[in-house]
């Protein structure tokens, strides 16, 4: 494998050729959503170019290659994640958000009843959050929270508590404001110690590090296309097959069926049933390649890079700005990925980002979809700073430039 | 960083580091009213005492970004010991001046207010260039109206 070259990797994104304000675009949002490599745009107008035709059935040649760039899609996926049986293990949905609905829906409905617990974290995204209480508010399942310590890590000290009689565990695999990176092979160890089945939220974690389900041991993960270099429009839920096979289908129409008549319809077998409508065609070709992308360049090799990236950063903050700049997460470089909130002394996330903008700077202000978590912290936002594999260290040159006039300008 | 330099005008930094009538009014006799940025998390709560249809006193607690923080200080100063139909017309012009005509949206161009009439609060006519930014300007003023509402209620 030749080695990680991430000036190799920025020229391959066309958007960071781009200049705002007569100046480059420093992009530090990956956490956001992360940019577009040109052989991902490639793949996706490929198909409008030469394939468009809708999936499955269909046996003229340009369908028979549409709805094979749609399921080579989720092999490519599939493989990614270490599934070990792709055909019948990924699902593909519109966002990450609407997998967690599907499954807190589908599953939830299928296997809680009232007074079963399930347990989440205070660092979950809404995502994770709030289809939970629509379940509790329809059937009456009890939720409990894991909390976060005042060093910004999961606190496991009440976790045996929390988890006796849990029928599910559905935990993130990395904090989106913190950048903690949770222990996701004990989690399930002892989760499952309890019977509890357990859901992970790779949707922060995926394009930063390795994801094995089978090593990691989980039950069902989700992630998102846009997150991974991937285009916008494409979730992804990866469960057992079994449990893929035992749960009713969610969104109802065509695709999804095996027969449909007056009295009734009889669902499609495997993951198809979960596939209601035309699907993403196009970005499932895409993430397929963002996906082929992101192995060549090893998960390992962009995970060691960025933590380089965001050892440095916290260290030149730190040296830089001598406590007026805040990091509301770990900075002891452990198990921790590169998502870097600030808390700027004297100015308001919003106008961090608007001065940083000035210098095109990309960075997000806000609750970042944590509000719990920004609760647990008594904060109504911070300035949010997260790399990519296309990110260097003269970004942060930048970023430290900005907010040395961002204090300026407020101080 | 001359844009910067149309948003962040020095009366809007100075309303933000001392921010006129902050504090809170006990209610009853004042009214309260709160106000919510839901995407940024801004929150502002706005006391206000009526007297023979003389806004005798204002308040703003809360917190949040400097254009909503210098719009909610600027508002008061405006607003205080003003008839209510002078703070009507008020709420009205400020509203009309962060207006964004779709078509100019490229290039905004705040409608035709009198500026003069605005007195300091015109410094706040950056924010249109910046569209965004435009809620943040505008939470007081809808807080201090519903605030009025409820009051005539």
């Amino acid at each position: 494998m030749t080695p990680f070259d991430p000036v190799q990797v920025r020229s391959e994104i066309p958007l960071l050729a781009r200049t705002v304000h007569d100046r480059p675009v420093i992009y530090l949002d990956s956490a956001a959503t992360s940019l577009t490599p040109q052989r991902v745009i490639t793949a996706m107008s490929t198909y409008y170019q030469r394939s468009h035709a809708n999936v499955h059935r269909a046996v003229y040649v340009t369908a028979e290659e549409a709805t094979a760039l749609y399921e080579g899609g989720r092999r490519d996926v599939g493989l990614f994640l270490g599934s070990t049986h792709p055909d019948e293990e990924i699902v593909f949905t519109k966002n990450a958000t609407e997998a967690f609905n599907l499954f807190a829906k589908s599953w939830g409905r299928a296997n809680l009843e009232r007074g079963d617990v399930v347990v989440l974290s205070q660092m979950e995204h809404h995502a994770n959050i709030v289809p939970w209480f629509q379940l509790r508010d329809e059937i009456g399942i009890e939720i409990k929270f894991l909390e976060v310590t005042d060093d910004f890590r999961l606190d496991l000290s009440r976790f045996d508590e929390l988890l006796e009689g849990a029928k599910l565990l559905s935990i993130t695999g990395m904090s989106n404001v913190l950048g903690t990176i949770n222990p996701l092979r004990e989690l399930t160890q002892r989760a499952h110690a309890f019977g509890a089945l357990v859901l992970v939220d790779a949707s922060q974690s995926a394009a930063h590090g390795p994801t094995d389900v089978v090593d990691f041991d989980v039950d069902a993960l989700i992630c998102t296309g846009h997150k991974m270099l991937g285009p916008t429009g494409i979730g992804v839920l990866w469960a057992r097959r079994e449990i893929l096979a035992a749960m009713p289908p969610f969104l109802g129409g065509g695709g999804m069926i095996a027969d449909v008549s007056v009295d009734g319809f009889t669902p499609a077998s495997g993951v198809t049933k979960f596939e209601a409508g035309t699907p993403p065609i196009a970005e499932a070709a895409g993430l397929g390649e963002a996906v082929r992308y992101l192995r060549e360049l090893g998960m390992e090799a962009i995970a060691t890079y960025e933590k380089g990236l965001t050892d440095d950063a916290i260290a030149r903050l730190a040296h830089e700005f001598s406590g007026r700049v805040r990091i509301i997460g770990p900075t002891d470089g452990v198990a921790r990925g590169g998502v870097l909130s600030l808390d700027v002394e004297g100015v308001h996330p919003h106008d961090v980002a608007q001065v940083l903008d000035q210098f095109g700077v990309c960075i997000r202000p806000g609750h970042h979809c944590a509000k719990p978590l920004m609760k647990r912290f008594s904060l109504a936002a911070t300035a949010r700073v997260s790399f990519g594999p296309y990110s260097l260290q003269s970004d942060t040159n930048i970023l430290i430039e900005s907010l040395h006039h961002a204090l300026e300008l407020f101080g | 960083m001359s844009n910067l330099d149309d948003l962040y005008r020095e009366i809007i930094l100075d309303h933000y580091r001392s921010p006129r009538n902050r504090g809170e009014l006990a209610t009853p006799p004042a009214c309260r009213a709160e106000g919510f940025n839901p995407l940024c998390g801004d929150e502002i709560t706005v006391f206000i005492q009526v007297e023979n249809d003389v806004l005798v006193d204002i308040k703003i607690s809360g917190h949040g970004c400097s254009i909503s923080q210098s719009s909610a200080s600027l508002m008061s100063a405006a607003v205080k010991g003003k008839t209510l139909d002078q703070v009507h017309q008020a709420i009205a012009t400020f509203k009309q001046l962060m207006t964004v005509h779709e078509a100019n949206i490229d290039d905004p161009e705040p409608v035709a207010v009198d500026i003069r009439a605005l007195g300091e609060l015109a410094a706040l006519q950056g924010v249109v260039k910046f569209p965004v930014r435009i809620k943040c300007a505008i939470l007081a003023w809808n807080t201090l109206d519903q605030g009025l509402q409820d009051f005539v209620s």
